[in-house]
């Protein structure tokens, strides 16, 4: 048994709240420079030169590179072997995103409730968490903040299984049509198919997380990622929606078991700040 | 890329000369608000009340910034979403509103107000959010203190830059640029 104080883990989420806000992936700014080069449009290119540039200036000032800094999306894995002391682990993570967003001048964006008051909780709190139980004695920790404006474009859909490969593709191709310069495009889709309905909308967020353009392990889901992308590169949209052959930077899908009955798709939109961090405790 | 440069408040002459696609760089005072500081308003309109600020010609951008670190005029200042005003935009336009500016597609209602007031939408891009704050000279609440980040702010602007998606002639640059590179 390995005694962790969670002090340590508000400490750590504090920091990954800042820095993937401040500091945008390698992998997904690799991925602008590519696109730069693929982009025809002019209006595209330009885009896309802007981006690189807010990228380098956040990274060099120590700013927040978008001024929607989400809610904290928070991802803990706790091995089975560790035992937590010092007080409880959702208050911990909750200090941890307050004091991440206080003292990185980043934007409080969490209102108290949906339809009745929707009163800014001043503090971003709550944040989304998600727990996950494994074996070991570590502590892993991935936060990503998610912005307003492409998180809404996200749909989900319980297909009819004889809606099958096509019907899931049409489903997401769809969707990134209907959601045109919203998203603030080129995005990173993430896609969850089968499971339940909520287990979909779950994979379709931890897609986000894969390495940008990482293929799935499997051929048959990495064509399926490559199809999707093809096919939504084909619409015009182009980066900020301004035409263009880049619409979306990457797709990345994730599966799981489901029942006979279900066919069910998720598509979770990042826009182009595909932004996470990570740390091992 | 030509790019236009337009001084705010903006006068029927210089909204009547845009074309969706034209690159523009504003300079002056524009005044930033989002959803509920548009909500606001649109309280004191139906009260027949006036408006925290003259919007004749003036120039609307959808924004919430970062807080500012202590040495910045204004943190992190990107576009948000624009249909969420959709709602209430045509109302502005009609009390005088010359343009606004944010990021995503309008409503059938607001294209046809801006063509029907003589109004124009503009785009930023969406997250540039570093590199926008930097055209802003200075940043003062002026109306909605409470609500923190969506606060209505008077910002004096420098070459800020954005692209015209709907003119006040009936275009919109999302639909032709989509056309455009469509396979």
């Amino acid at each position: 048994m390995r005694e962790i104080n969670v002090r340590e883990i508000s400490e750590k989420v504090a920091r990954l709240c800042v820095e993937a806000n401040y500091y945008l992936g390698e992998d997904v700014e690799a991925s602008y420079h590519q696109a730069a080069e693929k982009e025809e449009s002019p209006v595209g290119k330009e885009v896309l030169k802007q981006l690189i540039d807010n990228v380098n200036l956040a990274r060099e000032q120590q700013v927040a590179m978008c001024q929607d800094t989400g809610l904290a999306v928070v991802f803990i894995e706790v091995g089975q072997e560790v035992r937590l002391t010092g007080g409880n682990l959702k208050d911990a993570i909750n200090d941890g995103i307050r004091r991440g967003y206080e003292e990185g001048y980043l934007r409080k964006s969490a209102v108290k409730e949906p339809i009745w008051n929707r009163v800014n909780t001043g503090d971003n709190t709550p944040g989304i968490i998600h727990y996950d139980i494994v074996e070991g004695e570590k502590i892993k920790i991935k936060v990503a903040p998610k912005g307003g404006g492409a998180e809404n474009m996200s749909a989900l859909k319980m297909l009819k299984p004889s809606d099958g490969l096509q019907g899931v593709i049409d489903f997401v191709v769809e969707q990134v049509e209907n959601a045109g310069p919203n998203p603030c495009p080129p995005t990173v889709l993430g896609v969850g198919v089968g499971g339940t309905f909520e287990k979909a909308a779950f994979l379709s967020k931890k897609a986000l997380l894969r390495p940008l353009g990482e293929p799935h392990p499997q051929p048959n889901y990495a064509n399926l990622e490559k199809e999707i992308l093809q096919r939504v590169n084909s619409l015009g949209i182009g980066p900020q929606g301004f035409g263009g052959r880049v619409t979306t930077l990457a797709v990345h899908v994730e599966y799981y078991p489901t029942h006979i009955a279900s066919l069910p798709v998720a598509v979770n939109f990042n826009c182009h700040a595909s932004r996470h961090k990570e740390a091992v405790l | 890329m030509s790019v236009k440069k337009i001084n705010t408040p903006l006068t029927k002459e210089v909204i009547k000369d845009l074309k969706a696609g034209d690159n523009v760089l504003i300079s002056g005072v524009i005044y930033t608000a989002r959803d509920a500081a548009h909500k606001k308003f649109m309280e004191l309109l139906e009260n027949g009340e006036s408006l925290p600020v003259d919007l004749e010609g003036q120039v609307i951008y959808y924004v919430g910034p970062t807080p500012a670190r202590p040495h910045q005029v204004i943190g992190s200042a990107g576009p948000t979403t624009s249909g969420r005003m959709d709602a209430y935009t045509p109302q502005l336009l009609e009390a005088g509103l010359g343009a606004c500016i944010g990021k995503g597609s309008r409503s059938r209602e607001v294209k046809e107000a801006l063509v029907e007031h003589g109004g124009v939408y503009m785009a930023a891009v969406g997250g540039a959010a570093a590199l926008i704050s930097q055209r802003i000279k200075s940043c003062e609440v002026v109306a909605y203190q409470e609500l923190g980040p969506e606060a209505v702010r008077r910002l004096e602007v420098e070459d800020f830059p954005a692209t015209v998606v709907n003119d006040a002639h009936g275009n919109d640059l999302y639909e032709e640029g989509k056309k455009k590179y469509a396979v």
